[in-house]
């Protein structure tokens, strides 16, 4: 089966002043439809750049890298928001949700960008809730949740479109240990259930453990890929 | 319509904030309301008793200066004069000083020259028949609760009557309606009965209006008008109805200018006052124009809902402050009557103020929105 996700030669460099940072050099990597990949190393070493660009949120300096068949490495800024409005999901570290927003239309603002009816919004954006267990918190806003209940209406909007791929930074880097851990189940189910693809960055083994495949980054470079024990 | 309720939560994330700017809109749109309708008022008056086959001829040396009666004669015999009539300044108050009312001793010829007055057959005969009565204009009836048979003592201004009371007595035996609102404030009485009452003013009026057949010839006619009286002591300056109206007004003040500078400076210090709001506001929620972003909404998008989310503000404002002038001078006109020119906050000051709050909105939006179209989302993400 081809990649999903496919990626040769990747390079990232950002100019600071008149510094030049590479932050990432010449990756190359392939994620296969359905597979959960956990991106470790340590801070600096271009975890999160690399999955800026898997996201399609930033372009590589040099190398490609095809979503789907898709090269996003040559799409240009507009093209790449609708790209990502339809094929990616984001779940961030710190939920990143609209707090004067309830955890429906929190869940909605994906769909704002297609042409459903404001009905089939809803509808779609409480199955996404449901999906995440958090149906009976619909009218909830932000701040009336608890982290893991936060997180969990983020990964509902990250799912609400269906994209075929999930992009998740540290996405249990600011929950508890329980919260943690049922964040990742339900990241686990998505993938094996639904057959989403993740990409998932983390700090924590134990979060890495939840995926298939570990990908360790140092000093921008992939040094190591193993199965995971899950 | 579906991106509303994103504006809305966006404006009311910091209720006070957008409370306290929401005011300074309000006030803003309530003086532009009030200055707006003032100076229709008057716009107002120079055009409709602009037409352009009305003639004015006042004295040269200001309109308190009489003129004689007998000059009506001579202008109805000069080529291309229809009608004349004779208009006199009398004013008053009634009851207590503060109600002041325009009061004019008006000439035979009156109705003749202003059709637009609608007023009954019978009230126009008893006018024609009654010594001392008057007619008024509805708003002003209302204002004092007047009816039709009502005696009503008005204290002159500058005549009192032979014997030297300054209290006039006069009997309403009509009243009437106008499409020039501003009239209906005022109440004619005929001169004749001025004429013979007043202590002095004898035997002169204010000024002529005049109704001509041609208004190419206007000029023609008003040269030959004022030769008439060409080196007398009461040399006239005769011109057209509109710009007889706009000399009569800049005797007093140039009203435009004081509206424009008043405006200028209560807009700019509210572009300057909303435009710092918006750009807090744009600010503080970078990380959530990233994530907007961040789930596919394009740079135009961000820059459109911006733009919304400020025009909808100063929109909200403006709408407030027209409907609180448009209260205002209903409360003003009742109280004041004609002693404050105003018209009704109605269209064409809604037209002009919500172009006004469109283009503030806009202008305010502009900077913040473009910061917002602008910004990287890795960076903003990262709370670079």
């Amino acid at each position: 089966m081809s990649a999903l996700v496919e990626i040769r030669s990747l390079s990232k460099v950002y100019q600071r002043g008149r510094q030049r940072i590479e932050v990432l050099h010449h990756i190359d990597l392939e994620v296969a439809p359905g597979e959960f990949v956990a991106l470790m190393g340590p801070s600096g070493s271009g975890k999160t750049t690399l999955l800026n660009l898997i996201g399609g949120l930033d372009s590589p300096t040099e190398g490609t890298l095809a979503v789907a068949g898709e090269r996003i490495d040559r799409l240009g800024q507009g093209a790449l928001a609708r790209w990502r409005a339809t094929h990616v999901g984001f779940v961030f570290q710190f939920y990143n949700l609209l707090p004067m927003l309830s955890a429906q239309r929190n869940v909605e603002l994906p769909l704002l960008l297609t042409k459903l009816s404001g009905s089939q919004r809803r509808r779609n954006a409480g199955v996404a809730l449901q999906l995440v267990g958090l149906a009976d918190r619909a009218t909830h806003k932000p701040g009336e949740l608890s982290g893991g209940q936060q997180q969990r209406v983020a990964i509902a909007r990250a799912i609400v479109s269906d994209p075929t791929l999930l992009v998740c930074d540290e996405p249990t880097g600011d929950l508890d240990r329980q919260s943690a851990e049922d964040v990742l189940t339900l990241l686990q189910r998505l993938n094996r259930e639904h057959g989403k693809t993740i990409v998932m960055v983390t700090h924590d083994p134990k979060a890495a453990e939840h995926a298939g495949r570990i990908l360790q980054l140092d000093k921008g470079t992939l040094v190591q890929s193993e199965q995971a024990v899950a | 319509m579906k991106f509303l309720h994103l504006i809305w939560g966006a404006l009311m994330r910091r209720k006070a904030r957008t409370a306290f700017t929401l005011l300074s809109v309000v006030a803003a749109f309530l003086l532009f309301g009030l200055l707006e309708s003032v100076g229709s008022a008057f716009t107002q008056v120079g055009q409709s008793i602009g037409a352009a086959h009305r003639l004015i001829t006042a004295a040269k040396t200001g309109l308190m200066t009489p003129l004689p009666v007998s000059l009506e004669r001579q202008i109805h015999t000069v080529p291309g004069v229809q009608v004349v009539t004779s208009e006199t300044f009398f004013g008053g108050t009634y009851q207590k000083p503060s109600n002041f009312i325009n009061v004019l001793a008006v000439g035979r010829n009156f109705w003749h020259l202003n059709t637009s007055m609608r007023l009954s057959a019978g009230a126009r005969r008893a006018f024609a028949q009654t010594q001392t009565g008057v007619i008024v204009g509805a708003a002003l009836a209302r204002r004092f609760h007047w009816k039709v048979g009502d005696q009503i003592p008005i204290k002159a201004m500058i005549y009192p009557r032979k014997g030297g009371s300054y209290t006039w007595t006069f009997d309403i035996v009509g009243m009437f309606r106008d499409r020039m609102t501003l009239r209906e404030q005022v109440m004619f009485f005929r001169w004749r009965y001025f004429d013979e009452a007043a202590q002095f003013g004898r035997g002169t009026v204010g000024w002529y209006v005049e109704q001509i057949g041609e208004p190419k010839q206007a000029g023609r006619i008003a040269q030959t008008i004022d030769a008439l009286s060409s080196n007398s002591g009461h040399e006239t300056r005769t011109q057209t109805s509109s710009a007889f109206a706009a000399d009569f007004y800049s005797q007093y003040v140039d009203l435009g200018l004081i509206v424009h500078a008043i405006m200028g400076a209560v807009f700019f210090t509210l572009m300057l006052l909303t435009g710092n709001t918006m750009a807090q506001a744009v600010r503080e929620r970078t990380p959530e124009l990233a994530v907007l972003k961040t789930l596919g909404f394009s740079n135009r998008a961000v820059l459109s809902l911006v733009l919304a989310e400020s025009v909808l503000l100063v929109l909200l404002g403006g709408a407030l402050g027209l409907l609180l002038a448009g209260a205002t001078v209903h409360v003003l006109q009742g109280q004041m009557g004609s002693q404050l020119p105003m018209l009704p906050v109605a269209g064409a000051i809604w037209l002009r103020g919500a172009i006004a709050m469109v283009a503030i909105g806009l202008v305010v939006g502009a900077l913040p929105a473009r910061r917002g179209m602008r910004l990287s989302i890795v960076n903003a993400l990262a709370g670079r």
